[in-house]
């Protein structure tokens, strides 16, 4: 395997946007840069479908491996994917073009930059879920801040310069003590190289602080209570696309950096703290489905709804469990598809009638009853009924909880119901009902492209709902793998202290 | 006379000024044709160092000059800036009606003095080559001699750095008097044993050094003079000492001190996070980008030092690349600051940028990458200076310098983040003029791609510098 897949599925992206740079497009239109833009993006996903399927799932060791020399040969650009990783190239690959395709109904002005803004988007992304190396990961992982930024601060609401301030700040903020990490690490152990640490484990003494640091940026970035505050700010006014992008895949990042790095390795360390963040993930699933219940903006309500979520699948992560940390993944990318979609959802509303109030909507399924199957195919998977993608996570994480502490898991449960209150009532509210608002007569049902999009995102849900055996075949056995690691580690850490 | 090779480059420049003097003085208007001939004097200086660069360590005039890696690739960065600060600013100087004959002699003879300081290896030759490149800044900062800022600015400078050079030559007296020798080999030597009138000595001329370099608490003048003088000399200001005080520094301290790191460290600490925090926080409330800019040169000077205070010789070569880096940031920086202008007027408040990007998409792109690089948002180059510089911090387990200085530059992404969202967030207003001379173009150009393109190769600069050894 000769051909440098990984690298072309990060560099491609960027081969694209810099040919956007240079297309002259008849002012207004752009049409042409955003065929090319959805080309490069779905050659994007074919690639990644591709990997897929040459892709060993048996194997526990990193595959397509790609060393180069970097940076005056002590660190070097490496890139390499396991079974986490795989899904996650996927779910970026096949979020962008959707982006693409649902660009024109939210940006008006400015629409060449915007896919320029996306694609560069995408090679940072992809190039956190491939990094096999702290200092490549910490590159790509910080240069998605750029694009961001841009993408809410230019198109986004009226308070988009706040928002876009407190994004940056705040992930900047808990970055630079990773940062300091990282180098640590490298000083500890002579390399930042993560297969090679994960060979060399590092000693026992520098774990906690370390993983702190880690901890710093994951938990911004998941993000945890409490500080989760960035986030719905950035969604509510983050253009429809930005919110999508920053909700299927921004906050997945930290989520997989939980398992690729925290418990990878620090594992001594993740065992010392699994109880801080159980408390924080509890108080994530509770406090913030109780405010979701409260919210009077849709995206808002969304937003808080994800920090709930991902309250779950950083819970399920430090079960430290088989299903548990299986559980988490599926979640990830179950949320990474069903708040897409509803993000999206809002953004058909929003763009027919210009407000995201829940009250100034209602009865929408006699006008828009196309729109109202989606939207509860949508509202269901977010709840986690069972025949959808969002039930096999939580109910993976929920079992690995109930094997680790019963406690924890019976509150977490209780995230459940209120999570379906608030996703059921919030579907009431703007899909039954009577018709109280005369102006929403005028709306129409589903244009094509949107009823391409939404449907792109349905058929995922409720395929990998009823059938969950592709995606879990493809993570079995590097979480196999990790735990293994995990076990290994803290066995050897238990009989050096006798 | 067989060494005299190896002072070719000096003795080209030094001789090339008298020319041009004679040349002003004899030929009527010939203002444009001594800068373009400076312009050119520089570029063949540049290629003449370049030449000796490949030579070992050479020691000149009774060991009181020497010729040795860090001082060839400090004199390399230092004169081929100056051939971009010439050439970005040819256009500048003549629609403000600068362009006098004495404005390209001043900068020449301030880069001598620069070049003197660099290979000094005695305290009178470093204090001759100090005096005569401030003396050629006094006259510059306040060259736009009709404009009261201009003047201000000269004056302001001209007081304060005659201070510091007075507490600076005391400390040399300091030196000398107790370590018997103006040599610094030889005070090195001599400087086995402590006491304290050498320890004074240290504090004295380390507060001369931070003075020139800007560093806090020594730092009162930059903002004056970096809004005062007319930009071009501003763009000068903000690179060229700095890399001659640095490189002094790098000499003071690893020379005839080296033995006194205990007595130093601390300082050098001090003043390093002193002036990290205080250029973040400070640079936030202003409104004029040529003092912003001083104030986050302030704070980039910090950094450097950090390198330094590592007492490694990691740490100096990070410094060294930190200074290297910051260098192409800056001109890209002032680059973009020269085209702001409209009907022969130069704009410089951050206002003035307002909505830039619809009009001027490339030019605020080049805005974009220079502050996110300065601002050390990876991928762009300025990342890779601050991760040297931490790399080497962390490498002596100062954790406490890495974590300040890693949330300092968090409190510095603020501002730079604020001129990002007025060129991008917020309304446009009268567009500006789209002309540009050649040489600003290409200055430009060439910065900004090596900001952008630096993490595809990083190690060429590293390679280069880590030839530096002083320990």
């Amino acid at each position: 395997m000769n051909f440098p897949i990984l690298s072309s599925l990060i560099l491609l992206p960027t081969i694209g946007a810099l040919f956007i740079l240079f297309t002259k497009s008849s002012s207004g239109k752009y049409q042409s840069s955003k065929y090319v833009a959805l080309f490069i993006s779905l050659v994007n996903f074919l690639l990644s479908l591709y990997l897929w399927y040459v892709f060993d799932k048996n194997s526990i060791d990193f595959q397509f491996v790609e060393n180069r020399e970097w940076l005056s040969g002590f660190i070097n650009y490496k890139v390499g994917i396991d079974g986490i990783s795989i899904l996650f190239i996927i779910l970026t690959t096949f979020i962008t073009p959707i982006c693409i395709i649902s660009v024109n109904a939210t940006i008006k002005n400015r629409l060449k930059d915007f896919l320029i803004a996306i694609l560069i988007m995408e090679t940072f992304m992809i190039g956190v879920f491939c990094s096999l190396d702290l200092i490549v990961f910490y590159l790509f992982f910080e240069a998605g801040l750029i694009p961001m930024f841009l993408i809410i601060g230019i198109w986004g609401g009226d308070r988009r310069v706040y928002s876009a301030f407190k994004f940056f700040l705040y992930t900047l903020l808990g970055s630079v003590l990773m940062l300091v990490a990282i180098i640590s690490i490298y000083w500890i152990t002579g390399t930042t190289d993560v297969e090679r640490l994960y060979e060399l484990g590092i000693q026992t003494d520098y774990q906690n602080l370390l993983w702190l640091a880690f901890f710093s940026s994951f938990a911004v970035k998941t993000p945890m209570w409490p500080v989760h505050t960035w986030l719905p700010d950035a969604h509510v006014e983050a253009p429809t696309v930005g919110s999508v992008l920053l909700a299927a895949i921004l906050l997945k990042m930290a989520g997989y950096g939980f398992i690729r790095f925290s418990i990878g390795l620090f594992p001594i360390a993740s065992e010392n703290f699994t109880m801080l963040v159980y408390i924080l993930s509890l108080i994530a699933i509770i406090y913030t489905s109780l405010v979701a219940l409260m919210q009077e903006d849709m995206k808002k309500l969304i937003a808080y709804s994800s920090v709930a979520h991902m309250g779950f699948v950083t819970l399920g992560i430090f079960t430290m469990t088989q299903q548990g940390i299986e559980g988490s993944i599926f979640q990830m990318i179950s949320h990474g598809l069903v708040s897409a979609a509803l993000f999206l959802s809002v953004g058909v509303v929003y763009e027919r009638h210009h407000t995201r109030l829940i009250n100034k909507y209602g009865g929408l399924v006699s006008i828009m009853p196309r729109y109202a199957i989606v939207f509860m195919v949508f509202t269901l998977g977010a709840l986690g009924l069972p025949g959808t993608t969002g039930f096999v996570g939580e109910f993976l994480i929920l079992m690995g909880a109930f094997e680790k502490n019963i406690l924890v898991a019976m509150i977490a449960s209780l995230g459940v119901i209120l999570g379906a209150a608030y996703m059921l009532w919030l579907f009431k509210r703007v899909i039954f009902g009577e018709i109280t608002n005369q102006q929403l007569k005028s709306m129409k049902d589903l244009k094509t492209f949107e009823i391409i999009t939404l449907s792109a995102l349905v058929i995922p849900i409720l395929f990998f709902g009823f059938y969950p055996e592709p995606l879990m075949n493809s993570i079995e056995a590097s979480v196999e793998n990790t735990l293994n690691m995990y076990n290994f580690d803290l066995i050897n850490n238990l009989a050096s202290k006798d | 006379m067989e060494n005299f090779q190896y002072i070719l480059p000096e003795i080209f420049i030094s001789i090339a000024i008298m020319l041009f003097l004679l040349v002003g003085v004899f030929k009527k208007n010939s203002s444009i044709l001594i800068y373009n001939l400076s312009t050119i004097s520089l570029v063949i200086l540049l290629a003449l160092i370049i030449n000796l660069s490949s030579l070992n360590k050479i020691y000149l005039f009774n060991s009181s000059y020497q010729i040795d890696n860090l001082s060839n690739y400090m004199k390399i960065i230092l004169v081929g800036s100056g051939v971009f600060v010439m050439l970005t600013g040819s256009k500048y100087i003549q629609v403000i009606n600068l362009n006098k004959i004495e404005y390209p002699i001043l900068i020449l003879s301030s880069i001598l003095g620069m070049m003197i300081m660099i290979s000094s290896n005695d305290l009178i030759v470093f204090y001759m080559g100090l005096e005569l490149q401030s003396l050629a800044l006094y006259v510059l900062a306040s060259f736009n001699r009709d404009n009261l800022l201009s003047t201000e600015s000269g004056l302001k400078y001209f007081v304060l750095s005659a201070l510091s050079s007075g507490l600076l030559l005391y400390g040399c007296s300091l030196i000398y008097g107790f370590s018997e020798s103006t040599n610094f080999d030889q005070i090195l030597i001599n400087s086995t044993v402590f006491n304290y009138g050498k320890t004074f000595g240290i504090v004295f001329i380390l507060v001369g050094l931070a003075f020139k370099i800007s560093a806090v608490p020594f730092h009162m003048w930059a903002p004056d003079v970096y809004q005062g003088s007319p930009t071009s000399v501003t763009l000068f200001f903000a690179i060229l000492p700095k890399i001659a005080a640095l490189s002094v520094f790098i000499k003071f301290l690893y020379t005839p001190f080296a033995n006194m790191n205990d007595q130093w460290q601390t300082i050098i600490v001090f003043i390093s996070i002193a002036s990290m925090i205080f250029g973040a926080v400070a640079a936030i409330g202003q409104k004029n980008l040529k003092r912003l800019i001083a104030y986050s040169s302030i704070s980039h000077m910090g950094y450097a030092l950090a390198g330094l205070a590592t007492v490694s010789n990691q740490g100096i070569q990070s410094s060294i690349t930190y200074i290297s880096i910051y260098l192409v940031m800056n001109l890209a920086f002032f680059s973009c600051l020269f085209m702001l202008k409209r009907n022969d007027n130069y704009y410089e408040n951050i206002e003035d940028l307002s909505g830039l990007s619809k009009k001027h998409p490339i030019l605020s792109f080049s805005f974009l990458i220079v502050l996110f690089s300065l601002a050390g948002i990876p991928p762009l180059a300025g990342f890779f200076a601050k991760f040297y510089i931490f790399l080497a911090v962390i490498e002596q387990s100062m954790y406490f310098l890495a974590i300040v200085g890693l949330l300092a530059t968090v409190v510095a992404a603020f501002y730079y983040l604020r001129i990002i969202k007025i060129i991008y967030f917020d309304q446009e207003k009268d567009g500006y003029e789209t002309s540009h001379n050649l040489g600003l173009k290409i200055t430009l150009a060439i910065s900004t791609i090596f900001i952008l393109a630096y993490f595809i190769y990083p190690s060429g600069i590293t390679e280069i510098v880590s030839k530096i050894t002083m320990i």
